[in-house]
């Protein structure tokens, strides 16, 4: 048997491809080259293009001039007072936004896999926020954060407490551009997946700790979050790179003020190539960008192994 | 004996009954909780509602009305129409997303297919680079496809928002097909083969057929991503009457007419803007109703086996 699979292995290699091979390649290669032509286009030579260009001057008009490494130490070396403090924000942002999401999307997710009636329409109500377009999503919010007129301050007089000047004020712009992602996320594709995990759950699992008498925390601590370890581990990926890369909600709420306040990375990349139309220092600040979510990815990947439990895997 | 066998008789019921009791106000908290929540998640949405239908004296006091005194939402919401284009924005809206929809389906499914069914040199490698675009942010390639449309002479134009969907259609909608069609039994293609079938015929009859499902999701998501896109139309897009709703909310909210399409006036009041922002908001909430199941099954399988 194993002798005529190697003989008729070779005979075909003699002959080069079989028809059927030959057909396959042909077949395969016409059905693939839409993407073929559109990952060369639109992402091999753009990539290499932004390479290049991060080390020229390019202002579109004129032809780009070469200039070294001028633009990476302009961004690195502190001579762009703009580029650090931006990268700052977006990670602080990321910080308070992404852990409060993550825990408030489990929660949600426990709480609507209770087998309430109508789990759908629950589940809708959560949702929807998350398919609403940024642009509507920072005008709603504008209006309810706004300071004189906003329901918000009629919320906080009622109860006493003093309203701060939430978007319009450097120290709470951030923040309430947290709070407005959170109404945003938490109910969104990430509450979904962690309901989809809750349902995996073997049900034997959590009735043999019940009998060994194990509460409701102890179950989920000890198995509940256990098993749902990689679905987190994907949301807390997804959350962070997607915290680093915000632009429309910023860009519309409020335009990266007061003061630069909500000056974020992927707002000063928008700023210096299309404002002021500086192609190459752009092209190397969001290389800069781009570095760091990569490198997030990887770290969050090795990181995994020593919490994500997946199912079915042995530990020695 | 017998008062003894009673007495612990009665103990169980009292102890089931305070369970049983105990069980109860647990859901009821739960339901509590839940409405709550909802509560507070659709607040925007009905505030919104709520301030589209006041008056322009209305909106501008303190504290605010609950309920507009003098409703008007239809005059309101006639009014954005007058004041702005948004009748041209959504129409532009719905050809950049029907463009890019109708490619990205179309395309991905294509790609998917060659890479599910077609056993040819590079192959493993072509997926593998595929699945690696995913983790680039697309910021990198922002500046470099801009200054190719921008060479194309492209700018200003809606080309740049649905050409690139027919080539490819994404790697995640590509990966989502592919991973779809590994499930489709080998044997389904096999005996159409047989029968004379060639591969398009299996593909158009066989296997797309039966994905009906993911493309919906890939439909789905596709439609949200386009109708939502912000930042494509901001770049490329410069008059104000090639817009798309998602930019052209924000043109309006900074005050920008119709009649004139010039900035510099007042900005408009917040009651037309929140009726503004509902209109744009509108078709995808419609769509979510439309399409629930889709969008929860694409969710659910490209979080999990993804």
């Amino acid at each position: 048997m194993a002798s005529s699979v190697t003989a008729e292995a070779l005979s075909s290699e003699k002959r080069g491809m079989s028809a059927r091979e030959r057909r396959h390649t042909i077949y395969g290669y016409v059905f693939l080259s839409p993407w073929i032509v559109g990952f060369l286009a639109f992402t091999a030579v753009p990539i290499v293009a932004s390479i290049v260009l991060s080390f020229t001057r390019y202002s579109v008009l004129r032809a780009p001039e070469f200039i070294g490494l001028r633009n990476w130490r302009h961004a690195l070396l502190g001579g762009d007072y703009l580029m650090w403090p931006s990268i700052g924000r977006s990670f602080y942002y990321a910080l308070i936004s992404v852990p409060t999401g993550l825990v408030l999307s489990l929660l949600l997710a426990v709480l609507l896999n209770q087998n309430l009636r109508v789990t759908a329409m629950w589940r809708t109500f959560f949702f929807l926020p998350s398919l609403t377009p940024s642009v509507a999503t920072a005008f709603v919010w504008r209006w309810l954060m706004n300071s004189e007129m906003g329901i918000f301050r009629m919320v906080f007089d009622a109860v006493g407490l003093p309203m701060p000047n939430w978007l319009g004020s450097t120290e709470w712009a951030l923040p309430s551009l947290a709070i407005i992602s959170l109404w945003g996320s938490v109910g969104g594709s990430g509450m979904i997946i962690f309901l989809a995990g809750l349902q995996d759950i073997p049900a034997e699992l959590l009735e043999a700790a019940e009998i060994d008498g194990a509460g409701r925390w102890r179950k989920f601590r000890s198995i509940t979050l256990p098993l749902l370890s990689p679905v987190i581990f994907f949301n807390l990926v997804m959350g962070i790179i997607g915290a680093l890369r915000v632009f429309g909600l910023a860009f519309v709420a409020t335009g990266g003020g007061p003061a630069h306040a909500t000056y974020f990375i992927s707002l000063h990349i928008y700023n210096t190539a299309f404002i002021y139309f500086d192609m190459g220092y752009a092209a190397a600040v969001s290389w800069i960008l781009a570095a760091i979510v990569i490198a997030l990815t990887i770290l969050q990947f090795s990181l995994s192994e020593r919490w994500v439990f997946y199912q079915g895997e042995v530990r020695g | 004996m017998i008062a003894e066998a009673k007495r612990a008789q009665s103990l169980s019921q009292e102890t089931e009954a305070s369970i049983l009791s105990k069980i109860q106000l647990d859901r009821i908290l739960l339901y509590v909780v839940v409405a709550l929540g909802s509560f507070i998640f659709m607040f925007p949405f009905m505030w919104a509602f709520i301030s589209s239908g006041k008056t322009v004296s209305e909106i501008n006091i303190f504290p605010p009305t609950l309920w507009p005194k003098h409703p008007q939402f239809v005059k309101n919401y006639t009014q954005i129409f007058i004041e702005a284009p948004f009748l041209l924005w959504i129409k532009n809206s719905l050809v950049v997303t029907a463009l890019n929809l109708s490619g990205t389906v179309i395309s991905a499914s294509i790609v998917a297919y060659s890479f599910a069914r077609f056993k040819y040199p590079g192959r493993d490698i072509l997926f593998f680079i595929m699945l690696s675009t995913m983790m680039i942010p697309s910021e990198v390639q922002l500046i470099p496809t801009y200054l190719i449309f921008h060479k194309l002479g492209w700018v200003n134009t809606i080309k740049p928002l649905w050409v690139p969907a027919w080539l490819g259609g994404g790697a995640f909608n590509i990966f989502l097909l592919r991973q779809f069609y590994m499930g489709i039994p080998l044997d389904l293609d096999e005996s159409a083969e047989i029968d004379g079938a060639g591969p398009l015929r299996i593909f158009l009859t066989i296997i797309l057929p039966l994905s009906k499902p993911v493309l919906g999701t890939v439909a789905a998501l596709s439609f949200i991503g386009n109708w939502n896109n912000f930042m494509g139309p901001l770049i490329y897009l410069n008059d104000p009457e090639k817009l798309t709703v998602a930019v052209g909310l924000r043109v309006f909210s900074q005050g920008v007419t119709s009649s004139g399409m010039q900035a510099g006036l007042a900005p408009p009041q917040y009651n037309l803007v929140m009726a503004a922002s509902i209109v744009v908001a509108a078709p995808c909430l419609i769509l979510f109703f439309v399409a629930q199941r889709y969008f929860v099954q694409g969710i659910v399988t490209t979080g999990i086996k993804g």
